[in-house]
C-alpha cells in the first residue's frame, strides 16, 4: 500500500508546505515579517527532491497518477515556476501589503493542482486537477481587493473559466457515455480497436475536450480573456499564471490527445492546425499594437501557446520532447520578464505603459540587461533557449510535414521580435523625461531574475542535457 | 591536441568585452575602455595573420578544423574550419575592426564602455560566420550578429538611429528565417537518407537533393544571402542603415556584413544546390547587373556623402554578385577579391566621411568645398582611397573587377558589357563628389579653419593605404591562397550540375539548356 503513494509524494510536499503557509498567517501577529516564502521553497525542494527519486521508477498511484517520466519532466517545470515566483513575488506584497500567507498558500496549491494535472491520467482527475489550479489562481488574480481592474480581472476570468470547465466536463461524460471509462488507457484501447470511422458522438465529445483545453491554454478563438486577466492581475501573478497554468494545461493536452485518442488523429489534426495558425498570427499581430507591455506580453504568451500547439500538432517523437523543452524555456523566459516588471511595479506609478521604460538603462543598467535578454529570448534569437526551443519545434513540424505551420511560425517570431524590441529600444535608446522613478530592486528578486537569465543561456548554449531528458521522459508514455 | 586557432579567434573578442564588463564606472575611464577595446581587437587581428601564415596555400580543403558533438540527439556539431575562401574575410574582420574603434575614437560620446563591448561582440558573431562548417552553428552566429549591430545602429547612431536599427533587423530576420526553415528541412532529408540528422556541411554537400526541392531550397538561403548582400531590390535597408550608424557602424557594416551575404551565396547556395544555382545564376546575374547601374546611378546623384558611399556599395556587391553567378574561377575568384577591396576601400571611404564629419558635423556634399586648401593631407588621402574605390590600375580595385568581367564575359558577354558601364559610372559619381568636395574656392567660412588629420586619424587611415597599394601591386600574395579553394568550389559545382545520374533523377524543368552555359568553352549565347 505504501508503494502506490509515491507517485503522489511531490504534490503532497506542496500541499503541506501550503497549509503550513495558511496556519503559519494564522499565527501571524498584523505587522510581523515571517518567512512564509521560505516554507514554500522548503516545499517545492522537497517536491523536487522527491521527483528525482520517482525518475524512471514509473511509479503510479491508484491507477490514476502516474508519477512517469513525462509527468516529473513538468513536476519539475512546475517546480522552477515556482521557486521563481516565491522569489520574485516579495516586492509585490510588501508595497500592495497583500496577505503574505494566503497569497503563498494559493500559489503552493496552485501548484499542487498544476503537479496532479500533470500526472493525472483519468479525465475525472484531470477536470479535478484543473479546477483546484483554476480556483487558486482565480483568486490570486484578484487578490488586490481595492484594485477594480484586478477585481474586473479576476471576474472576467472566473466566468470565462467556468464556461470552459463545464465543456472539459460534458466532454468528459460524452467521452464516459462512450468508452464507459474515464481512465486514458482504456479510452486509448478502445479507440485504437475500433476499426470503423469514428461517430460523430466521438467527435464531439473529442470537440469539447479541446475547447477546455484550448481555453486553459489561451488558444485563439479561446484567448479573449487572456489579456485583461493577465493585466489586472499582479505582475508575479502573471508571469505565474502564464507559465504554470500553459504548462500544466499542455502536459494533460498532450496526455489526452496523443496518448488516447491519437488514433483519432486523423480527424482531429485539421481543427488543431487552423487554431496553431489563428493562435501565431492573432497573438503576434494584435501583440504589434499593445501599448501596456503586460498586455503586449499576453498577447506574446498566446503566440507562444500556437508554437506549443505545432509542436503538439507534430505529435512525433521531436514534437513530444519540444513541447517539454519549450515549456521550460517558455517558463524561464516568461517569468523572468514578468519579474523585471514586478520589480518596476511601483504604486504611484504603474511603469506598465512602453514609454515608461525609456532610459531604463541610465537607471538600473543591469536590469535593462536582464529584461533585453528575456526579451530576446522570447523573440527566438540565439544563444538564448527561446532559439532552441523554437528551432525544436520547428524541426518537429518540418519532419511531421507542416512546412505551412512552420513557415507561419518563423514569419509571426519575426513579427514578435518588432514589439519585443519596442521596449529594448525605449530601453537602450530613448533618455528618460524625468529621471530617478525607478524603485530599487530588492536583493532576492534580482538574484532570482540573475538565475533565470543564467538558465536561458545555459539552455541555450548547452541545451543538450535537457533535451536528452526531455527525449526520455517522452518515451516513456508514447 | 593543437592548439584551437579558431575557437581562440572567437573567444578572444567575447574575452575581451568580459574584460570591459569589469571596467568600473562609465565616462571617466572611457579612456581606458577605448585601450582595452583597441588591444583585443589588434590581438585578434595579429591572431588572423598568424592563420595567414600557417595557411598551407596549396591545398584547397578546410585547415585549422576542430569539431565535437554539440547535440548529438540533432546532429549538431561544432564544427569550424578555414579554406581559402574564408580566410581573408577573417583577416578583412580582424583588420577593419580595431580601424572601426580608431575612427570612432571621438565621435562617440556616451556609453564608451558599451560601445566597446558592442564592437567586440560583433567581431567575435562575424568571426564565427565565416568559420561555421555547421549549418546550425552558422545560423547562430548569423542571427546573433544582428543583435550588437542593432545596439550600434540603434544607441550611437544619427538622428533616425531607430528606425535605421529596427529595419536593419527586421528586414534581415525576414530574410533568414526561411533560410532556417530550409536549413532545418536539409537536416531531416540527411536523416531520411542516411538514418541521422547532420548539420554538417561536408556531408550535406554530399546530400543528393531532388531538383524541385533545391529550387525551394535556393530560393530559401538566396533570399537570405540577397538581402544581406543586399542585391537590388532587396536593398532599401542598407542606406538607412548607413546614414544612420555611427562611423565604426558604417565600417564594419560595408566592410564586412555585407560580405556574409556573398559568402553564405559562395559557401552554401551554390554548392549546396548546384541544380537550382544554375537555374538562377541568370537572374542572379540580371539583379545584380541591374543593381550595379542602379546603385550608380542613384549614388549620383546623392546630397548625403554616407548616402552616396553607401549606394556605391549596392553597385560594388552587385560585380561581386555578377562574378559569383558567372561561377567560373575568374569570375569566382574576382568576386572574392572584390570583397576584400571593397571591404578596404568603402571602410576607408566611411572613415573620411566620419572624419569629416566630426569635424563639421554635417554629411552634405553641398556644405564642404575647396577643402585641398585647407587640410591637404587629408583631401590626398581621400584622393587615394577615392581612385582605390574606382578601381584605378596599380590600386586594390581594379584587379577584382578586372577579373569579374572576365569571368563574366566568358559566361555571358551581354551582361558582362552592361555591367562594365558600371566602371565607368562609379568613376562619374566618385570623381564628381570628389570635385564638389575639396577643389573650387572654400565657399563656407566654416570650413576655412578645419584641422587636418590628427595622429589618430592617420593611425585609422594608413594601414587602409597600405592595404590598397599592397592589393593592388601584389594581388597574387591574395589570389594564390583563394585559387585552390575556388576551383574545388567552381568544380563542385559544374559537377553537381553536369552529373547525369542527377539529371535523369529530377524533374528540372531545363535540363538540357543549362550545363553549357557553364562550361569555359561553350560558343556565346
Amino acid at each position: 500500500m505504501t508503494q502506490s503513494l509515491n507517485a503522489i509524494v511531490p504534490m503532497a510536499c506542496v500541499t503541506a508546505a501550503g497549509i503550513a503557509a495558511m496556519v503559519a498567517e494564522a499565527f501571524r501577529d498584523p505587522g510581523e515579517r515571517m518567512p512564509i516564502a521560505g516554507l514554500g521553497v522548503v516545499g517545492l525542494v522537497g517536491a523536487g527532491i522527491a521527483s528525482l527519486l520517482l525518475w524512471n521508477h514509473n511509479a503510479s498511484s491508484f491507477g490514476v497518477v502516474a508519477a512517469d517520466n513525462f509527468g516529473l519532466f513538468v513536476t519539475w517545470i512546475l517546480i522552477v515556476v515556482g521557486l521563481l515566483t516565491l522569489a520574485l513575488s516579495g516586492p509585490t506584497i510588501e508595497r500592495e501589503r497583500l496577505p503574505a500567507g494566503e497569497y503563498y498558500a494559493l500559489v503552493l496549491f496552485a501548484l499542487a493542482g498544476m503537479m496532479l494535472m500533470a500526472t493525472a491520467t483519468d479525465l475525472l482527475l484531470i477536470f479535478l486537477a484543473l479546477e483546484v489550479l483554476s480556483l487558486a489562481v482565480y483568486v490570486l488574480t484578484g487578490i488586490r481587493r481595492d484594485s477594480a481592474a484586478s477585481t474586473e480581472a479576476a471576474l472576467k476570468y472566473f466566468l470565462l473559466g467556468a464556461f470552459s470547465s463545464a465543456f472539459f466536463l460534458y466532454g468528459i461524460a460524452l467521452t464516459y457515455g462512450l468508452a464507459g471509462s474515464t481512465r486514458l488507457d482504456r479510452i486509448g484501447s478502445l479507440v485504437a480497436g475500433q476499426s470503423l470511422a469514428p461517430t460523430p458522438m466521438q467527435l464531439l465529445a473529442l470537440g469539447l475536450l479541446l475547447v477546455g483545453f484550448a481555453f486553459k491554454v489561451s488558444a485563439v478563438p479561446f484567448h479573449m480573456w487572456t489579456p485583461d486577466a493577465y493585466e489586472g492581475a499582479p505582475p508575479p501573478v502573471t508571469g505565474f499564471m502564464s507559465t504554470g497554468v500553459k504548462a500544466a494545461a499542455f502536459a494533460a493536452f498532450v496526455r489526452v490527445f496523443l496518448a488516447a485518442f491519437e488514433p483519432l488523429q486523423h480527424d482531429w489534426w485539421i481543427v488543431l492546425w487552423v487554431i496553431a495558425a489563428a493562435t501565431m498570427i492573432v497573438g503576434t499581430i494584435v501583440g504589434v499594437a499593445q501599448s501596456s507591455v503586460k498586455r503586449m506580453l499576453a498577447y506574446s504568451s498566446i503566440a507562444h501557446g500556437g508554437y506549443l500547439l505545432v509542436a503538439l500538432l507534430s505529435a512525433n517523437d521531436v514534437g513530444k520532447g519540444a513541447v517539454l523543452f519549450y515549456l521550460l524555456a517558455y517558463a524561464v523566459t516568461n517569468l523572468g520578464a514578468f519579474g523585471v516588471i514586478a520589480v518596476l511595479d511601483n504604486r504611484e506609478r504603474a511603469n506598465d505603459q512602453v514609454q515608461d521604460y525609456a532610459g531604463l538603462w541610465d537607471e538600473h543598467p543591469v536590469l535593462a540587461a536582464l529584461m533585453t535578454l528575456f526579451l530576446l529570448s522570447l523573440g527566438g534569437f540565439p544563444p538564448m533557449a527561446g532559439f532552441i526551443a523554437k528551432w525544436y519545434v520547428f524541426s518537429a513540424a518540418i519532419k511531421a510535414g507542416y512546412t505551412g505551420l512552420a513557415i507561419i511560425g518563423v514569419l509571426t517570431s519575426v513579427v514578435s521580435v518588432f514589439f519585443y524590441l519596442r521596449i529594448v529600444v525605449m530601453m537602450y535608446m530613448t533618455p528618460a523625461e524625468s529621471p530617478a522613478q525607478f524603485p530599487s530592486v530588492p536583493k532576492v528578486a534580482g538574484l532570482a531574475l540573475i538565475v533565470s537569465a543564467v538558465l536561458i543561456v545555459y539552455l541555450g548554449i548547452l541545451p543538450t542535457r535537457v533535451l536528452d531528458w526531455a527525449a526520455a521522459s517522452i518515451s516513456t508514455i508514447f | 591536441m593543437p592548439f584551437p586557432i579558431l575557437s581562440s579567434l572567437i573567444a578572444l573578442p567575447i574575452v575581451g568585452a568580459l574584460l570591459l564588463l569589469f571596467v568600473r564606472g562609465d565616462e571617466e575611464n572611457a579612456p581606458l575602455a577605448r585601450r582595452i577595446a583597441l588591444v583585443v581587437s589588434v590581438l585578434v587581428f595579429a591572431e588572423t595573420l598568424l592563420l595567414w601564415s600557417r595557411f598551407n596555400a596549396a591545398s584547397a580543403d578546410f585547415q585549422f578544423v576542430e569539431r565535437y558533438a554539440w547535440i548529438p540527439a540533432f546532429g549538431v556539431s561544432y564544427f569550424v574550419g578555414v579554406d581559402g575562401i574564408s580566410l581573408f574575410l577573417l583577416v578583412l574582420t580582424g583588420f577593419l575592426t580595431p580601424l572601426a574603434l580608431l575612427g570612432s575614437w571621438e565621435s562617440v560620446h556616451k556609453k564608451t564602455k558599451a560601445f566597446c563591448i558592442v564592437v567586440l561582440l560583433l567581431e567575435s558573431a562575424m568571426i564565427g560566420v565565416f568559420v561555421s562548417l555547421d549549418l546550425f552553428l552558422f545560423y547562430v552566429f548569423w542571427d546573433a550578429m544582428l543583435i550588437p549591430m542593432y545596439f550600434l545602429i540603434g544607441i550611437w547612431g544619427y538622428d533616425r538611429r531607430i528606425y535605421a536599427a529596427v529595419k536593419f533587423i527586421l528586414y534581415t530576420m525576414a530574410g533568414s528565417v526561411l533560410m532556417l526553415l530550409a536549413i532545418l528541412s536539409l537536416a531531416y532529408l540527411h536523416k531520411e537518407t542516411s538514418g541521422a540528422y547532420s548539420f554538417d556541411l561536408l556531408r550535406l554537400y554530399e546530400l543528393e537533393i531532388a531538383p524541385r526541392l533545391q529550387f525551394w531550397f535556393f530560393a530559401a538561403f538566396a533570399l537570405a544571402f540577397a538581402i544581406k548582400v543586399p542585391l537590388f531590390p532587396f536593398h532599401t535597408w542598407l542606406p538607412d542603415a548607413h546614414v544612420e550608424a555611427p562611423t565604426a557602424g558604417s565600417v564594419i557594416l560595408a566592410g564586412v556584413l555585407l560580405k556574409m551575404g556573398t559568402y553564405g551565396l559562395l559557401r552554401f547556395a551554390f554548392p549546396l544546390f548546384p541544380q537550382a544555382a544554375a537555374l538562377f545564376a541568370p537572374k542572379l546575374a540580371v539583379l545584380a547587373v541591374v543593381g550595379i547601374i542602379y546603385g550608380a546611378l542613384v549614388a549620383m546623384v546623392q546630397p548625403d556623402m554616407k548616402k552616396l558611399v553607401a549606394y556605391s556599395s549596392v553597385s560594388h556587391l552587385g560585380f561581386v554578385v555578377l562574378g559569383i553567378a558567372a561561377m567560373n574561377t575568374q569570375g569566382v575568384q574576382g568576386a572574392m577579391y572584390q570583397m576584400l577591396n571593397h571591404g578596404v576601400s568603402t571602410g576607408g571611404l566611411f572613415l573620411i566621411v566620419g572624419m569629416l564629419s566630426d569635424r563639421r558635423h554635417t554629411r552634405l556634399i553641398a556644405e564642404y568645398g575647396g577643402l585641398k586648401k585647407v587640410t591637404p593631407r587629408l583631401v590626398a588621402v581621400f584622393l587615394i582611397i577615392t581612385l582605390s574605390s574606382i578601381g584605378l590600375p596599380g590600386l586594390n580595385g581594379f584587379v577584382g573587377e578586372f577579373l569579374i568581367l572576365l569571368g563574366a564575359f566568358r559566361w555571358d558577354p551581354r551582361t558582362a558589357s552592361f555591367a562594365a558601364t558600371g566602371v565607368i559610372l562609379s568613376a562619374a559619381y566618385m570623381l564628381w563628389m570628389f570635385q564638389r568636395v575639396n577643389y573650387g574656392p572654400v565657399s563656407n567660412e566654416k570650413n576655412a579653419t578645419l584641422r587636418d588629420l590628427q595622429p589618430r586619424e592617420w593611425g585609422a587611415i594608413v594601414p587602409i593605404l597600405a592595404a590598397a597599394v599592397l592589393m593592388g601591386v601584389l594581388p597574387n600574395l591574395f589570389l594564390k591562397p583563394i585559387e585552390p579553394a575556388v576551383n574545388r568550389l567552381v568544380n563542385q559545382v559544374r559537377n553537381g550540375q553536369t552529373s547525369p545520374a542527377r539529371i535523369q533523377a529530377g524533374d528540372f524543368r531545363k535540363p538540357s539548356g543549362l550545363s553549357p552555359q557553364y562550361s569555359a568553352s561553350s560558343p556565346k549565347p
